[in-house]
């Protein structure tokens, strides 16, 4: 029977480490800093999350576009078709690659240094610190950082996408010779800004939402160890992967699915 | 400022509590951490919570600010009852109360003196001259105006230390708590830090907590001191009281005796049967 046992008390640990990240995060929605003195703390906290992640958002962009180009070329030219490698390319990284691709590299680069940056200053007892000083550690460390992640995801995945379809371009019409026209002009046909664009942005917006509340949260409540936060740090990087390509498959079967 | 504090004043005239505790039963799992503990801290004083490692003294001083709560018991400080604040009139508590961490706890992206200006610039709308003068007179108070442009990265751990004890007397508080603050210091930290906690005292009238397990520092500075040993106060008083306790419990902890009330020895099974030695009974 103990495996009953350890079953039940994984399932209340579970649920128990729902209930305190659903707390967590009303505390750090709530908890938005006022605009006099949360503006700089929101502003640092996008350029260490969003423009430092941009060097890696923007290679990787390119070089999977270019992937795309020449498979896309080697492809639709069996058929004849490799006129449409636009179009396929812009659909491609608009609707899932983008958003996927972008969500995965946040994690790995800005989701796992929030956690761990958090984490260490739990260990530290820097947060401690603050509550003693009467500071909210949520409203001062936590909200900036959530809502930093929360505005760079949607920025960081048009880039990508923009810069992977110039990847693209590069390698289907400089180097492999597919006409420009038809390149850019499939694409501005295929392409619909409602249900391609901004379904891939809202993609983006809801894997931002959940990647920076994992890596948050996985920072607050880790075990204030070097072992807790190696653990935590790695947990950010797993749930937030797993999570990203599970919400892809639901919100890509609601907006996309045509039963 | 060197003078020093006469403890013997306590018995005759005892100031009113700044914090109670009166029965505070407190568990962490399976583990009681305290079982019925009472204790008054009298306002203006320097008090010393001393005790073995791992007795909980710092898990008081959290119970104390309110970062945790007690499974029974009330706790009050300056009348206000700590559990029972919501979290805006904790965090305001809060404000009158400064906290000195074992570690020090410095934000280390700041540079000392944002360090010291942190509480400062949260909590007021000084200008930014009068900050800079505030956050001087701090620091030099503690002997280190000259390390300002220092990062925390680049401080001895007395350094830090004094540093921390600058930023917790930023918004000049009522109530000052010192976690383990002579742990792992050289003799001068030491010393240092010793002759901060008196003249602080002195100067300010504030409050003092001080927890740790250095018998000799903290009894040179204290007022009062109580010996918290297995959930319990075993041995509370002036220091001259604290010396000539009866509790042999006390007097080794105060004397450093390796054996006796508190065994050498963790509790094992028989030695037998660990090394298979026929009658080995310990």
């Amino acid at each position: 029977m103990q495996w009953l046992a350890d079953l039940g008390r994984q399932g209340r640990e579970l649920v128990e480490s729902l209930g305190r990240s659903s707390q967590f995060l009303y505390g750090s929605i709530v908890g938005a800093p006022d605009f006099r003195s949360g503006f700089p703390l929101l502003m640092k906290q996008l350029y260490f999350i969003g423009v430092l992640s941009l060097a890696i958002i923007v290679v990787s962009g390119l070089f999977i576009g270019m992937v795309l180009g020449l498979q896309g070329y080697t492809i639709l030219s069996d058929y004849g078709s490799e006129s449409a490698i636009g179009q396929m390319i812009a659909l491609t990284l608009v609707r899932e690659l983008g958003p996927v691709v972008t969500a995965l590299l946040f994690a790995g680069r800005a989701g796992s240094a929030l956690t761990a940056e958090i984490g260490l200053m739990k260990a530290t007892e820097q947060l401690s610190s603050m509550e003693m000083m009467g500071v909210d550690p949520l409203r001062r460390v936590i909200a900036p950082r959530f809502w930093a992640g929360f505005l760079a995801m949607p920025v960081l995945a048009v880039i990508f996408s923009v810069v992977g379809i110039w990847g693209g371009m590069l390698v289907g019409v400089e180097w492999l010779g597919v006409f420009e026209g038809s390149f850019w002009g499939n694409m501005q046909s295929s392409v619909s800004f409602t249900s391609d664009v901004l379904n891939g942005v809202i993609k983006s917006v809801v894997f931002g939402f959940v990647c920076t509340w994992i890596a948050v949260f996985q920072g607050y409540d880790c075990v204030p160890t070097s072992a807790g936060i190696s653990s935590a740090t790695t947990k950010t990087v797993v749930f937030s992967s797993l999570a990203v390509l599970g919400l892809d498959f639901v919100l890509t079967a609601v907006m996309f699915g045509d039963f | 400022m060197n003078e020093k504090t006469d403890p013997s004043s306590l018995s005759e005239s005892y100031p009113e509590p700044h914090i109670e505790l009166t029965d505070v039963v407190f568990s962490r799992g399976d583990r009681r951490i305290f079982d019925g503990v009472s204790l008054k801290i009298p306002r203006g004083r320097i008090t010393a919570i001393m005790g073995p490692s791992g007795t909980g003294k710092t898990t008081l001083l959290r119970l104390i600010g309110g970062q945790l709560k007690p499974d029974s018991g009330t706790i009050t400080v300056a009348g206000a009852s700590v559990p029972e604040l919501g979290r805006k009139a904790l965090y305001r508590l809060r404000k009158t109360m400064g906290m000195l961490f074992q570690s020090g706890a410095l934000f280390t992206d700041l540079t000392v003196f944002e360090n010291v200006a942190f509480p400062i610039r949260v909590h007021t709308q000084l200008p930014e001259d009068m900050v800079r003068d505030i956050v001087l007179m701090k620091l030099e108070a503690v002997g280190l105006r000259g390390a300002r442009d220092l990062m925390p990265a680049q401080l001895s751990g007395g350094m830090t230390r004094r540093v921390a004890l600058a930023r917790s007397i930023a918004l000049d508080p009522e109530l000052i708590m010192y976690d383990e603050p002579f742990a792992g210091q050289d003799p001068i930290a030491m010393g240092v830090l010793v002759k901060l906690i008196r003249e602080l005292n002195h100067a300010m009238g504030m409050t003092s907590v001080l927890v740790s397990h250095d018998v000799p520092e903290c009894l040179s500075i204290c007022h009062y001191a109580c010996i918290v040993s297995d959930g319990q106060i075993i041995g509370d008083g002036t220091p001259d009281e604290l010396r000539n306790h009866p509790s042999e419990k006390v007097q080794q902890f105060l004397k450093g005796h390796p054996d006796g009330p508190v065994p050498f020895h963790y509790p094992a099974v028989n030695a037998d049967r660990d090394w298979g030695i026929a009658g080995g009974d310990r």
